[in-house]
Order: structure tokens, then C-alpha cells, then sequence
């Protein structure tokens, strides 16, 4: 096992801000902070089950049939999430409704199960699904609490500038999304430009 | 016995009110990869409207003459993906024989329909709300619809975005979705509209 697969999702390989993958749920999701960490966690949980499973898999199943595989296997697991989120957390599980089921098509996840987990081994695939997961929670946290802050004026429901705070709807509303994600993306390329400059002197 | 009119509510109200790619973010990645070009982004809008229409028929009886007769409503997203991926292969395999290069523009995109939110979306949507067969086929077209209609309006935006003088760090994809959220403020207009 080796840290570096862990690692490399969190900044490196971030899916949302790097690799620009599963941008349904980022967009959809991050209205406050409560939903954008119970989306990135349960993601999370399935990325690493699927990465489990499909790593154990990776001799078994045929060359052909492996993408309708990986499918069946990763909609077995976010049905099991489903449950379980409807069981213990039921109110996370109302305010992200349709987009539990929909973690199936997320295609970060058949991402890494392609790239990744058909091809290494199992410790080395639960350790990039951990990674790359915790990297789509904190981006989905960072996106969340940007619209949260300034388009409600709240952070996880707490009042921060108090009463005369006027917020920006707009941010929680769908076009914020789309906004916020693509300041913040042209924010990131400005930093790294400015970072290969420095290192290029 | 339900009435025209009222389909056509329906349907209206998808495309424009609830917009499910500007307001619902279904099949958000399709959108943002598929639209330089408004002639590809026609296509693919044609191909995944189309999945939408047969996906909607199909999993409606899916899923009361199997899931419900069986009471097995658990295995719905298992059922469901495998009825679409399928459905997808299926349309692969035409627009190869009929459309190379139709084929060749679409490229990866085409199989990822299968794993595109807004179709297995709609299916969900279809029981989450109850819809009868009808409503289901209307409620997957409209939605079909409403994606062409976003995906080429912003196709026609980027077309021209790509003579646009844009700051360095925004190109390509950070200018893409601001230009999503301008266009996704305009629909905000409709929805104070009541069908």
C-alpha cells in the first residue's frame, strides 16, 4: 500500500477542481454546507465499496463486459447507501433526494473504477477511492460554503453576519452554481500559472 | 382520461420552467463537453432525446409489471441502468451504420449518455411523481427537449466565445460555466410563470 494513492486524489488529481469530473452533483447539491459534505460522503463510502469490490473483481470479470459490470456493481452499492441514508439520516437523505440514486452515473466513480481499480490492488484501490473521495468532499464543502456564506448568510445554519447582512440569492439559486464553480476553476488555473511562473525563474 | 392541454402543460413547464439542465443540473457533463459546436451538440441533443423518450417507456413498465408486481422496488437503480445501458447500445449501434460522422463528432460522449444524470433522472423522476405511461413518455420527451434547447442556445454562445478576448485564467472551461450561469439566469425569468 502506498500513501501517494491516497494523497494525490486531495490535490493533485482532485476530481472536481483538476479532473472536472461529476459536475451534476457539485453544481446540484452545494446549496448549503450540510449537503455538499453528506453528497462528498456518501460518495465517498460508494467510491470506496465499488473500488473494493472491482479491484477484488479484476480477474474475474471478461474484458468485454466490464464497463456493464462496474455498473452493476457500483448501483448495487449506492442502492445499499440509498438505504442506509433513508434509514439513519433520513433528513440528509430528503434534502439530496434524487441525487443519491444518481451517484450511479457520477462518472467519477466509473472513472477510478476504470483507470484505477481494474488495475491495481485492492489496498492500493481502497486507498485512491478514499483519496479522490475526500477530494470531491472538500471541494464540495469549499463550493458549499462560498454559496451558503454569501448567498444565505448562514454556515451549516448558523447566522454569521447577523441581521444586516443582506444575501445574494442568486448564489443558492442555479445560475450561482454555475458561477461560483467557474470563478473559483478560473481562480485555481490562475494560482497554478502563477505557481509554474515562480518555479520556471 | 387526461386531457391534451394538460400534457401540454406539462411539457411546457419541463422545457422552460424547470429546465433540466438549468435548473434541475441533469446531464451537466454531455452539456459542458459536447457544445463547441452547435451542429454536434444538435446530434447529441437528437440521440439523448430519443434515449430519454424510450428510457421513460421502458422503465415505467419495468418497473410496475416487474418491481412492483414482484415488490422488489429495491432493486430500482440496478433495474433501471441496465434497461438504459442497453437502450444506449442499441442507439450506438444505429447511428454508426447510419451517421460515421455523426459517430466520429460524438466520440466517447455517445456511450457516456448511458451514465448521463438526466436520463436515469428522468426515469426516477417518472416514480417519484407518479406519472401514468402517457405522462411518463411526455414528462422524458419535454425533458429531451429541454436539454437540446440548452445545450444548443449554449453551443451558439460558445461558437462565438471562441474569437472572444477572454483573461488567460478563465479560458475553456472556467468562461464555459459562467457563461451556463447567465444563460441559467435568463431561465430564471420563466419560473415565477404558473402553468
Amino acid at each position: 500500500m502506498q500513501m501517494k494513492e491516497f494523497t494525490k486524489g486531495l490535490i493533485k488529481e482532485n476530481p472536481t477542481f483538476v479532473q472536472l469530473l461529476g459536475m451534476c452533483p457539485t453544481l446540484a447539491v452545494t446549496t448549503s454546507v450540510a449537503n455538499g459534505i453528506g453528497m462528498g460522503l456518501s460518495a465517498t463510502v460508494v467510491l470506496v465499496m465499488s473500488n473494493l469490490l472491482i479491484s477484488l473483481l479484476r480477474k474475474t470479470i471478461p474484458e468485454k463486459i466490464r464497463i456493464a459490470s462496474y455498473i452493476v456493481i457500483i448501483a448495487g452499492v449506492v442502492s445499499a447507501v440509498e438505504m442506509l441514508l433513508k434509514a439513519f439520516l433520513p433528513e440528509i437523505s430528503k434534502s439530496l433526494g434524487l441525487f443519491i440514486p444518481l451517484i450511479v452515473v457520477n462518472c467519477i466513480i466509473l472513472a477510478r473504477a476504470e483507470a484505477f481499480a481494474s488495475k491495481n490492488t485492492v489496498g492500493n484501490s481502497m486507498l485512491d477511492g478514499l483519496g479522490i473521495g475526500l477530494g470531491f468532499t472538500g471541494a464540495l464543502t469549499i463550493i458549499s460554503a462560498i454559496r451558503e456564506l454569501l448567498g444565505a448568510g448562514t454556515l451549516l445554519g448558523f447566522s454569521v453576519f447577523g441581521a444586516g447582512f443582506e444575501p445574494a440569492t442568486i448564489l443558492i439559486l442555479p445560475p450561482g452554481a454555475f458561477i461560483v464553480l467557474g470563478l473559483l476553476i478560473g481562480t485555481i488555473n490562475w494560482l497554478r500559472a502563477k505557481n509554474a511562473e515562480g518555479g520556471k525563474k | 382520461m387526461q386531457t391534451i392541454g394538460e400534457l401540454v402543460l406539462l411539457s411546457l413547464s419541463t422545457i422552460l420552467v424547470n429546465n433540466f439542465v438549468l435548473v434541475k443540473f441533469l446531464g451537466i457533463c454531455p452539456f459542458l463537453g459536447v457544445s463547441k459546436k452547435v451542429s454536434t451538440a444538435i446530434g447529441m441533443s437528437l440521440a439523448v432525446t430519443f434515449v430519454m423518450t424510450v428510457a421513460s417507456a421502458l422503465t415505467y413498465l419495468v418497473q410496475v409489471y416487474l418491481l412492483d408486481a414482484l415488490g422488489i422496488g429495491y432493486m430500482q437503480t440496478v433495474a433501471f441502468i441496465l434497461v438504459i445501458a442497453v437502450l444506449v447500445q442499441f442507439v450506438e449501434m444505429v447511428i454508426q451504420k447510419f451517421s460515421p460522422a455523426l459517430y466520429n463528432a460524438l466520440g466517447i460522449y455517445l456511450p457516456l449518455i448511458t451514465t448521463n444524470c438526466a436520463v436515469l433522472g428522468v426515469a426516477l423522476l417518472n416514480v417519484q411523481e407518479g406519472y401514468d405511461f402517457i405522462h411518463s413518455v411526455v414528462f422524458g420527451f419535454s425533458g429531451g427537449l429541454s436539454f437540446m434547447l440548452a445545450i444548443v442556445l449554449f453551443a451558439g454562445v460558445r461558437e462565438r466565445l471562441e474569437t472572444a478576448d477572454i483573461p488567460k485564467p478563465l479560458q475553456g472551461f472556467p468562461i464555459a460555466l459562467i457563461t451556463a450561469g447567465l444563460i441559467a439566469m435568463a431561465f430564471l425569468g420563466f419560473s415565477g410563470m404558473k402553468f
